[in-house]
């Protein structure tokens, strides 16, 4: 008890004697700290952030998208060929098993009219089931029914940013409007989702996908079959997902008439796999912001050597006496060592709470969300620690190492 | 108990050296009281150093209660002087920053812990009970020199060795000084092993021995 007593109390002494440049010293280290705290609670912020966007999205997505057109050699832009069609999308629904809501998609870009309005959206052709695949919920309305699918009708659904575009404050349930050359009546409104990681819902204009064969020549392919942009499907098991990914691609494959050693033209991608890429691509940013974070932590731990190098020629005497008293070379390594831990360790906690207070106020302030996890502050105190060992370490030895006789007889 | 035998010391100064003690032989016996006089470098605090474990010969042996540490490590030096040697110097070397009581209970720190009451029975010693929370600053020479005394005698070592103890002092306070360290040698029986100018001083131990250029040249006995 006393034998670690001791020397802290010691330290304790040491600092408070200098109080302006205890505090100081310290500075250098709460700021380093604070930074990283903030800085590390930002990047696990959007990591959050994505994640929970996905999650309302449903986690047993799997999206299918034409692969990339080959021209000359060239390979273009995965989606960029016309090779995913409405009967592939038929097919996937009949033969692979654990799949269910299976929705292919045509995206168009109109002219939509609405009194004084005027502007050029992006359409969307769909299915009765893209409500299930995306989870879609309609506040006003309802969404696009089996009945208006198989006769076309010139029916849309409104994503709450469109409604509030070209309607304003107005019902819009009932209005009609003007699409391209037809006319077109709006039966739902979207409920809001935020941003998700496919695009926002909020920014939708959905259209029965046969009503929109008929408004627009939707490409075909040269055996007649009608071009869609995307199919997306949810599992129905996740556990088999990995065995409907493979069925898919054998059905498609087989569909295309794709000889073996020929690349596929599609790609399948599931939601797990865009989540884990994503946040890979966070998790090093976070990394990045840390690591310059850190950079001003190292500045401290130079002025914390710095001090403590003047602070051994300054006591130089002291350390005499002490030696004179019998103290041995470990013992005053460790009075100086554990003085600059003692610093350091304290401007980390003080650092860590003042970035913690940053975080919570960039957080309520609706400025960016943050979160400060335990292994970020455990990190940041202990890195503090460190910190103060490394840097302490040459100027304790320096002291340690003094002669009692020279260091007596110093002014 | 203090043995040297043909101690020799040398330093460093720059390319040439310069040579301190030449061949210093002395036998002072437990519960002695010793003056050592002599002129300015004649080697003096050299040799209170060295017997204080302080520093090393550069040739000889001296042998401390009959073990020889003149080529012990710096850290079982350390190890000596917390367990036998206590220091009164010149100049006090008090720490201005602590109260006398925390610089006595520091003299006790190396050597197996401060005790708060044997730090308080030492200052008691001194006549300074009274002081004990008062910082360096505060307090006169002779009294800075009492607590520094209190401070060697804490951890009731056998050597004290004082280093012109008087020095920096007016001589009522010397006096003062004088007789608190000849009654704890009387009282206590510790050895006591003096540098002082003053011959009067000297005349009140009970050896005197003189030194002239790293040697000694004689030895009273009073």
């Amino acid at each position: 008890m006393k034998r670690w007593f001791e020397p802290l109390s010691t330290a304790w002494v040491g600092v408070l004697t200098h109080k302006l440049r205890s505090f100081l010293t310290m500075l250098g280290i709460v700021i380093g700290v604070a930074a990283v705290i903030t800085l590390m609670s930002v990047g696990k912020g959007v990591e959050t952030d994505i994640i929970s966007s996905i999650q309302t999205l449903g986690s047993d997505l799997l999206f299918i998208f034409p692969g990339a057109v080959t021209e000359a050699g060239i390979k273009g832009a995965v989606g960029g060929a016309t090779t995913l069609t409405q009967e592939d999308a038929a097919a996937i629904s009949e033969q692979v098993p654990y799949t269910a809501a299976v929705a292919p998609s045509y995206s168009t870009s109109l002219q939509l009219v609405v009194g004084a309005q005027n502007m050029r959206a992006q359409v969307t052709g769909v299915t009765p089931e893209y409500q299930q695949a995306y989870n879609l919920q309609t506040i006003d309305g309802a969404f696009i029914s089996e009945y208006d699918s198989e006769r076309g009708a010139k029916v849309v659904v409104l994503g709450s940013n469109v409604k509030e575009t070209l309607f304003e404050g107005a019902d819009p349930i009932g209005q009609q409007m003007r699409m391209g050359n037809n006319i077109v009546r709006v039966i739902g409104i979207l409920e809001s989702k935020g941003t998700s990681i496919r695009g926002s819902t909020d920014d939708a204009i959905l259209i029965p996908l046969t009503a929109l064969q008929q408004m627009v020549a939707q490409p075909r392919t040269s055996q007649g079959e009608r071009v869609v942009s995307s199919i997306v499907l949810t599992v129905s098991d996740q556990e088999q997902a990995s065995y409907v990914v493979d069925e898919i691609t054998a059905v498609l494959r087989s569909r295309h008439q794709l000889g073996p050693g020929i690349d596929d033209d599609f790609s399948i991608t599931s939601i797990e796999e865009i989540v884990s890429t994503l946040s890979e691509a966070v998790g090093t940013m976070t990394l990045l912001l840390g690591a310059i974070a850190a950079i001003s932590l190292l500045v401290g731990g130079i002025g914390v050597m710095n001090i403590m190098l003047v602070s051994v020629l300054e006591r130089t005497r002291e350390i005499g006496i002490r030696k004179a008293l019998g103290a041995r070379e470990r013992d005053i390594w460790g009075q100086f060592l554990i003085e600059a831990v003692f610093l350091t360790f304290a401007g980390g906690i003080i650092g860590v709470i003042l970035g913690w207070v940053a975080a919570l106020v960039v957080n309520n302030m609706g400025l960016m969300t943050t979160v400060v996890t335990a292994d970020i502050v455990i990190l940041a105190v202990s890195v503090s620690v460190g910190i103060g060992l490394f840097f302490g370490f040459y100027p304790a030895w320096n002291a340690s190492r003094l002669n009692p006789i020279d260091a007596l007889r110093s002014e | 108990m203090i043995h040297l035998q043909d101690i020799t010391k040398v330093y460093p100064m720059g390319k040439r050296e310069l040579t301190v003690l030449r061949g210093i032989n002395l036998y002072i016996e437990q519960g002695e009281l010793v003056a050592i006089m002599g002129p300015s470098g004649s080697g003096k605090t050299t040799v209170l150093n060295l017997i204080g474990c302080l520093d090393k010969p550069t040739s000889g042996s001296y042998y401390l209660e009959d073990r020889e540490v003149s080529r012990l490590s710096s850290s079982e030096l350390a190890q000596v002087r917390a367990q036998k040697v206590g220091f009164v110097f010149q100049t006090f070397n008090l720490l201005p920053r602590l109260s006398a009581l925390a610089n006595v209970e520091l003299g006790m720190r190396y050597s197996g812990g401060s005790n708060h009451n044997m730090a308080m029975a030492a200052l008691d010693r001194v006549g300074l009970s009274d002081r004990a929370n008062h910082r360096p600053t505060e307090l006169s020479g002779g009294e800075q020199q009492r607590v520094a005394i209190a401070r060697a005698l804490a951890k009731n070592p056998p050597i004290i060795l004082a280093d012109e103890p008087t020095g920096n002092l007016d001589s009522h306070s010397g006096e003062e000084i004088i007789s608190i360290l000849t009654t704890l040698h009387s009282e206590q029986g510790i050895t006591l092993v003096m540098v002082t100018h003053d011959s009067n001083i000297a005349h009140r131990c009970q050896r005197i021995i003189h030194l002239k250029d790293g040697q000694v040249v004689a030895e009273e006995k009073l």
